[in-house]
């Protein structure tokens, strides 16, 4: 009753197999479901008119595609020159200290912590303390909270990927740390502090849970940061859980997918560029 | 001389601006008059609206007829739920709440405009048989009393019971009139969700369900009778159908300028014709 | 360092950037010690709206408590803890063994030109909204299950598998990257000793990356445990201790997107002292996570 290493062996490579492509089939059924069910509904004018309000959906995803993009907008505001900073901490002047433990434990805690408890901060603070009301404006501001970590870490291995001898060359010229930073060090980092923005912009567009309590909901074309407003996601979640027109929900999913596969495939060539530029190193993927 | 020129300018610009305000006072306190559609003074500002999210939809194509009419008024319609469109109101933060529950006495320095009625109704899939139902005998399902549809006289089948969140106006009207009238509580093995068209898009899928929604949100469901009254607006309005509340606008102090234009427009023939159409239950007027 | 230049002319130069040098070195303390700040931030706001709660209602009645009804101030969150707790077991049973095979798939097995296609795939996994899993959840998969089991279809089932599809790419990507960690002369000398590749890797690979395997299943358990949109829309929000895979239930998070936006008073600081377990829960585990794979990498 031995079972030979080999069968064991032929049986283990059967099972990984077919794990690496049930992985793969998922995606593609929840792709091929979205977009054969939804890709219909999509024609210009879905694109370009609002959402009516109303109980059937009726009209377009014009006021969420312009809502996200505002949102994608003030978030970067905020977020990158907070992020970019502090990777510049993390990469240049982090000593083995207390402070840097506590820095990096902010920032791996602040990357775990699920989205509707920034939307609960965020309503305790920016709607309600602060009076900012459900409005893009409160969004951005939980949502930047929500990103940093992201930012941080992107840009920090960026940074730190940036070879020691430009370092060395720059302060043997005598250049002060801080005209190293931003002469040296950020010029090369450029394509890891896009490739963050990029990033973040996905974290927009993926969000719901902390914009469902912070930003309101309304269909209306904003009119600046303080309207209340909706994303695309949010919009695609009224339209499966409070009206009857599911295709639109399945359109405004394709909308999102095409623009998330934008997003990953502009990372991926931008860290592949990353790569060839600092001579190797595979970047991780952590997130 | 160009001191004075600055100053008479200026003393121009306030006089202007004093004439306006009085203008706006003047036209904004009178009886609008039916008959005259030419607007003397062109209204513009931007209006916040905050609150229930029963309200939402319907203020929000409310809002929209307004602004095509007054183009230069901006209305910003979110949600957030009653309670915290009577908090947004209190504190100023929005010039207009909205709720879909009766203001408490500790929130009574606000003041609440009806715009239009609502009725909850009791619906059930299309394909089930079933057509009336009492008061009493949906309390019994919410509270798990009766949980197969035989006992009402439908088919053979469990009943799963849709109900939605602690804290939303419609479940406050829900309890209030059927299950709180027989001392009856919402057993918490239903499926809840926060809002009537999720409610709706339950119902509408799952064969044995049963489920309260406004009004509006009848479409594609079996909105059952109750004790013999169907729930049409014409039933909400002579008082026959006995699940029927009050949507409101509120305001911190008596609504000027475009916020009374608004709210005018929406009480007005008009507006209401507006909400009829949705589903709602127009106000009485006089 | 660079004074072997300096006249009377550039001085005053060399001054101003070692005056910028000096403000922006503080300056990058300051950001540095933002993400710590804001993380302060959320604990203290949560706490502060959620202690009103657990003075009243009492930590351990608030905790062990089965009846969540605000009519009768009654708030009990038992129901929602086991409804997180069960649905995410649920996703890890399905998702950890196939993550890791999946991750031995990408590094061992499959040849490269799949690798490159199954890589981004997974990927991609990622980045998909979670509003999205939960309306393809909602059309598919909870009729499907209507038509098998008993009840609505909303049920445990529907959103354990869901959530397993969501966390998959945080368990096979950390175990990727543990695997790729396990030094070659590892895998060399297992060859040499005869094995087949398959026990090279059952036998020291995996172990080797054991506490890499661990920590992404932690950190998956936080991210499964956090996800809110996707689990509202599938799992049909009783307030109940569920007693079957086909029954409905409620997560702690769905609580909180659910009823947030209504709550007043006591009921107010009961969301938020919901928070506080949540927070407290995920860093729990989250620091489990980070704790593991720190220990990796050194």
């Amino acid at each position: 009753m031995k079972i030979s290493p080999k069968f064991t062996h032929n049986v283990a490579w059967g099972v990984c197999w077919a794990a690496g492509l049930l992985s793969l089939a998922f995606l593609f059924i929840i792709i091929g479901y979205v977009f054969v069910n939804g890709i219909g509904s999509i024609t210009w004018e879905f694109l370009t008119t609002n959402p009516k309000g109303g109980l059937k959906g009726e009209g377009g995803i014009l006021s969420a595609l312009v809502g996200t993009l505002y949102l994608i907008g003030i978030t970067l505001l905020i977020a990158v020159p907070l992020g970019v900073g502090a990777a510049i901490y993390m990469a240049e002047y982090a000593r083995n200290n207390w402070f840097t433990k506590l820095v990096r434990f902010g920032v791996e805690s602040l990357a775990g912590i699920p989205s509707i408890v920034f939307g609960l901060f965020g309503f305790a603070l920016f709607v309600t303390a602060l009076g900012f009301n459900f409005s893009i404006m409160s969004g951005a501001l939980t949502l930047a909270c929500l990103c940093l970590p992201v930012i941080i870490r992107t840009c920090e291995e960026a940074m730190k990927a940036v070879p020691r001898t430009y370092r060395e060359a720059s302060y043997g010229l005598g250049a002060t740390k801080w005209q190293t930073i931003t002469h040296v060090i950020l010029p090369a980092a450029i394509p890891g502090i896009i490739t963050s923005i990029i990033l973040t912009v996905g974290r927009v567009v993926e969000e719901t849970a902390c914009l469902y309590v912070t930003m309101g909901g309304s269909s209306n074309m904003p009119t600046s940061i303080w309207s209340s407003a909706r994303t695309l996601s949010l919009h695609l979640y009224y339209l499966a859980m409070e009206t009857t027109a599911i295709n639109k929900a399945l359109a405004t999913g394709v909308i999102l997918i095409i623009i998330i596969i934008i997003i990953n495939f502009a990372t991926r060539w931008l860290s592949d560029r990353y790569i060839a530029m600092s001579g190797g190193g595979r970047m991780s993927n952590g997130n | 001389m160009i001191l004075i020129n600055q100053t008479m300018k200026r003393m121009a610009g306030v006089i202007a601006a004093a004439a306006l305000v009085f203008v706006t006072i003047v036209t904004g306190c009178a009886p609008a008059p039916a008959s005259e559609p030419t607007q003397s003074i062109e209204l513009s500002g931007t209006i916040n609206e905050a609150g229930s999210t029963s309200v939402q939809p319907l203020a929000e194509l409310m809002a929209t007829a307004f602004t095509q009419k007054h183009p230069k008024v901006t209305i910003n319609i979110s949600g957030g739920g009653s309670s915290a469109g009577v908090k947004a109101t209190a504190a100023g933060t929005v010039i207009l709440g909205a709720a879909s529950r009766d203001i408490k006495i500790s929130e009574a320095d606000i003041i609440p405009i009806c715009i239009a009625r609502d009725g909850v109704a009791m619906v059930v899939n299309q394909a089930n048989p079933l057509t009336d139902i009492t008061i009493e005998q949906v309390a019994k399902i919410y509270a798990g009393e009766i949980t197969n549809w035989k006992e009402v006289g439908g088919d053979d089948a469990p009943i799963t019971v849709v109900s939605r969140e602690e804290g939303s106006g419609t479940r406050e009207v829900f309890e209030e009139y059927v299950t709180g009238r027989y001392n009856k509580k919402i057993k918490a093995d239903a499926l809840f969700f926060d809002s009537n068209g999720a409610v709706r898009t339950k119902v509408t899928a799952e064969k044995n369900s049963i489920g309260y929604v406004s009004f509006g949100y009848i479409e594609g469901l079996k909105a059952l009778t109750v004790g013999g009254v169907a729930p049409t607006i014409e039933n909400g309005q002579n008082g026959k159908y006995p699940i029927v509340r009050r949507l409101y606008f509120l305001s911190k102090s008596t609504p000027t300028g475009a916020v009374r234009e608004f709210i005018e427009f929406c009480r007005s023939p008009e507006g209401q014709k507006i909400a009829q159409d949705e589903g709602y239950i127009p106000i009485v007027l006089k | 360092m660079s004074n072997t230049s300096s006249t009377d002319v550039t001085k005053p130069v060399i001054e101003l950037r070692r005056i910028y040098d000096v403000f922006w070195r503080y300056a990058i303390y300051f950001f540095g010690a933002v993400s710590f700040v804001i993380l302060l931030l959320i604990a203290l706001f949560i706490l502060r709206e959620g202690y009103p709660a657990f003075e009243k209602i009492g930590i351990w009645q608030f905790i062990s408590g089965q009846r969540w009804d605000v009519a009768d101030s009654a708030f009990g969150i038992l129901p929602m803890i086991i409804g997180s707790l069960y649905v995410t077991v649920g996703a890890l049973v399905l998702s950890v063994p196939l993550g890791i095979f999946s991750a031995i798939f990408l590094t061992d097995v499959a040849p490269k030109k799949v690798r490159k296609i199954i890589r981004p795939a997974v990927e991609l996994l990622v980045g998909i909204p979670s509003v999205v899993y939960g309306l393809v959840g909602m059309l598919m998969l909870v009729p499907a299950i209507q038509q098998i089991g008993q009840g609505s279809g909303d049920s445990i089932l529907a959103a354990s598998i869901v959530l397993a599809v969501m966390v998959l790419p945080t368990i096979v990507s950390i175990t990727e990257d543990s695997i790729l960690a396990v030094p070659n002369a590892y895998r060399e000398g297992a060859l040499a000793l005869g094995s087949t590749r398959w026990q090279m890797i059952w036998n020291v690979v995996l172990p080797a990356a054991r506490s890499g395997i661990i920590a992404s299943i932690a950190l998956g358990m936080g991210r499964a445990i956090g996800e809110t949109m996707a689990m509202i829309m599938v799992i049909g929000n009783s307030i109940i201790i569920p007693d079957s895979i086909f029954s409905s239930a409620r997560t702690l998070t769905g609580t909180l997107a659910l009823e947030l936006k209504y709550a007043t008073g006591i009921h107010w600081n009961a969301l938020f002292a919901t928070g506080v377990v949540l927070f407290i829960f995920i860093l729990i585990l989250n620091s489990f996570g980070i704790l593991l794979l720190r220990g990796k990498t050194k």
